[in-house]
């Protein structure tokens, strides 16, 4: 460090830091955002126009987030999106745990690298394939449980979003206090439970909130899969978009919004907080 | 608890549920469709168990008047286009994504950490939402529209939704974090000093570009463009939704079979091509030329 020395009145720093510096760059960048973000938040102001057209600025309203509340198929729907998600959530991120534990504290054992590759499979799978996949299974099956099926078919696809953070967090921790727990003549089951348990909490509910914004998110899957009558919120605003653009999905979309906004910002607190300070990213083959 | 004790029965035990769901939930219907794509369709839906190589026939070929097969290469382009179009994203996505992510990682950590939380946000957002976002800024009567005539630049709204614009613009629009995010995380953790050699050595920024950053970003490169390039292949919502659903794609073919038109055994069969694909692309990455960069970068 410090070998370069200045060759301006400029501070070391950003002499150092216009080595690497490339005409350009800052602006794409910038402008990268803005073409990320613009849409959205223009999607967000209009939610709250107050005229029927979905695109005219008239004044401010709450209108269309009652109107929506109020719609009996809308409430259906997301009753079945929450039921889904819960479950999914809550069966995915405990099976997730346990694999998690065996894959990064199991050392090593013959079949890692399969049951690795066995647990990203629904990540690296093209939606559409497992979709179609999942839909021939039921129906070879004929297995008509109505939700059920969203429920099952939800699970596969929250568990690698669940392990990821999960694994991480394990990695990052470390086995020190364990073994201190060992020493002190703590039994196996009261180590995991007030050693590695609370430690891997953090870990354990941003796994939780990824599989559950995935779950509520998800449109490809549950299309193939939902029978008649299994309706979830994706679902209902397809529908809605492809009869035209109107104030009431803007409403239902920007409450769509704010759920996977709460729940990424609460995932990446709670996840920054951790020393290992890994975050949960997009997924890698 | 006895039995507890036995390291790889434990192993066994933690690893059983997660193994066996994605198993049996995913495993088991992959296999099913394997077997589907060798039966014959159904017209009411489904298959009827009965060998025929009907399926995989019927993508290359077609059968004329006289029942013989002809050469038929409208499934083959279908896989043109949609290889296309998710080649075309994969470079204007690297085209935008690799300033970024350079960018991004040149910033003081405060600043790198929230660019690095804003472009995973959109990943998190709902594929519909974020489609309907655009059309909502490029219908005829849209957002943009209404702006430019509203300051008298038009007068006639311009035609943007339903064009190839909007699809390029809808892919990268839902793709691109995918390209940001690998190309930054190796970017991210390059040596300085590597520069400052560069830059002693009196090197340009060009040559240091092309000589030391772009070489070494090359994992990262590789990672992301598959990474937009596998799911944009599949892809048929933003297509459909801000493309007009005017061209079919793999994914809307593959779709269309299990509703629509109803050929089960032709629908699998396509969905194991794709599949095929997605794999050998996994293989080149993993085994292919970014193997001995990522290792060495490891070490």
């Amino acid at each position: 460090m410090g070998a370069v020395m200045t060759r301006t009145d400029k501070g070391n720093g950003e002499k150092r830091f216009a080595i690497g510096r490339f005409p350009g760059f800052a602006t794409t960048s910038w402008l990268f955002l803005l073409y990320l973000y613009v849409p959205i938040v223009l999607l967000i102001i209009f939610s709250f126009n107050s005229s029927r057209s979905a695109t005219i600025w008239h004044g401010f309203s709450l209108e269309w987030y009652l109107k929506a509340f109020a719609n009996d198929d809308v409430q259906r729907a997301a009753i079945n999106s929450l039921i889904v998600a819960f479950s999914a959530t809550a069966v995915g991120t405990v099976v997730a745990v346990f694999a998690a534990l065996v894959l990064a504290r199991g050392g090593r054992f013959r079949g890692r690298g399969v049951s690795y590759g066995i647990l990203m499979l629904p990540m690296t799978m093209p939606e559409i394939v497992t979709a179609v996949a999942t839909l021939s299974f039921f129906t070879a099956l004929h297995l008509e449980i109505g939700l059920g099926r969203v429920v099952l078919a939800h699970t596969v696809f929250c568990i690698p979003f669940a392990f990821l953070p999960i694994r991480a967090r394990l990695q990052g921790m470390g086995t020190t206090l364990e073994q201190a727990a060992h020493d002190l003549y703590a039994d196996e089951w009261r180590t995991f439970r007030h050693i590695t348990l609370p430690l891997l909490m953090p870990g354990i509910i941003s796994g939780a909130m990824l599989s559950f914004i995935i779950s509520i998110d998800d449109f490809i899957i549950t299309l193939m899969v939902a029978p008649a009558g299994s309706t979830t919120l994706p679902l209902y605003i397809y529908g809605m978009v492809r009869m035209g653009v109107t104030p009431e999905v803007n409403a239902l979309s920007t409450v769509m919004l704010a759920i996977s906004l709460l729940f990424v910002s609460m995932s990446y607190l709670i996840g920054r907080k951790t020393k290992s300070g890994r975050k949960p990213k997009a997924p890698t083959p | 608890m006895r039995i507890l004790q036995n390291a790889s029965t434990r192993r066994a035990l933690g690893l059983a549920p997660a193994l066996g769901i994605i198993g049996i939930f995913m495993v088991v219907p992959i296999a099913i469709i394997i077997v589907f794509s060798f039966m014959k369709a159904n017209p009411y839906g489904g298959v009827t168990p009965q060998f025929s190589l009907e399926a995989y026939i019927q993508f290359l070929f077609e059968r004329n008047l006289m029942d013989k097969l002809v050469f038929n290469s409208a499934y083959l382009r279908i896989f043109g286009r949609s290889f296309v179009l998710a080649l075309v994203t994969t470079v204007l996505c690297l085209l935008i994504g690799f300033p970024t992510a350079y960018y991004m990682s040149r910033q003081p950590p405060r600043r790198k950490n929230l660019m690095v939380f804003l472009v995973t946000i959109p990943f998190w957002t709902n594929l519909l939402i974020r489609a309907y976002c655009w059309i909502l800024l490029l219908r005829d009567t849209g957002l943009i529209n209404n702006f430019l005539i509203k300051i008298g630049l038009i007068h006639e709204p311009l035609t943007m939704l339903y064009t190839n614009f909007a699809i390029f613009l809808g892919l990268v629009y839902t793709h691109i974090p995918f390209m940001v995010l690998p190309i930054y995380a190796r970017v991210e953790k390059l040596d300085f000093s590597l520069f400052e050699a560069a830059h002693d050595l009196y090197a340009s920024r060009r040559q240091l570009m092309r000589h030391v950053i772009l070489p070494l970003a090359m994992p990262g490169v590789i990672a992301g463009s598959l990474l937009v390039f596998v799911p944009c292949l599949g892809d048929f919502i933003i297509p459909n939704l801000l493309g007009g659903g005017k061209h079919l794609m793999i994914g809307s073919l593959i779709q269309l079979q299990f509703g629509g038109s109803r050929n089960w055994p032709f629908g699998s069969a396509v969905a194991l091509i794709l599949m095929a694909i997605v794999l050998l692309a996994m293989m080149v990455y993993v085994w292919g030329p970014g193997r001995k960069m990522r290792l060495e970068g490891e070490s």
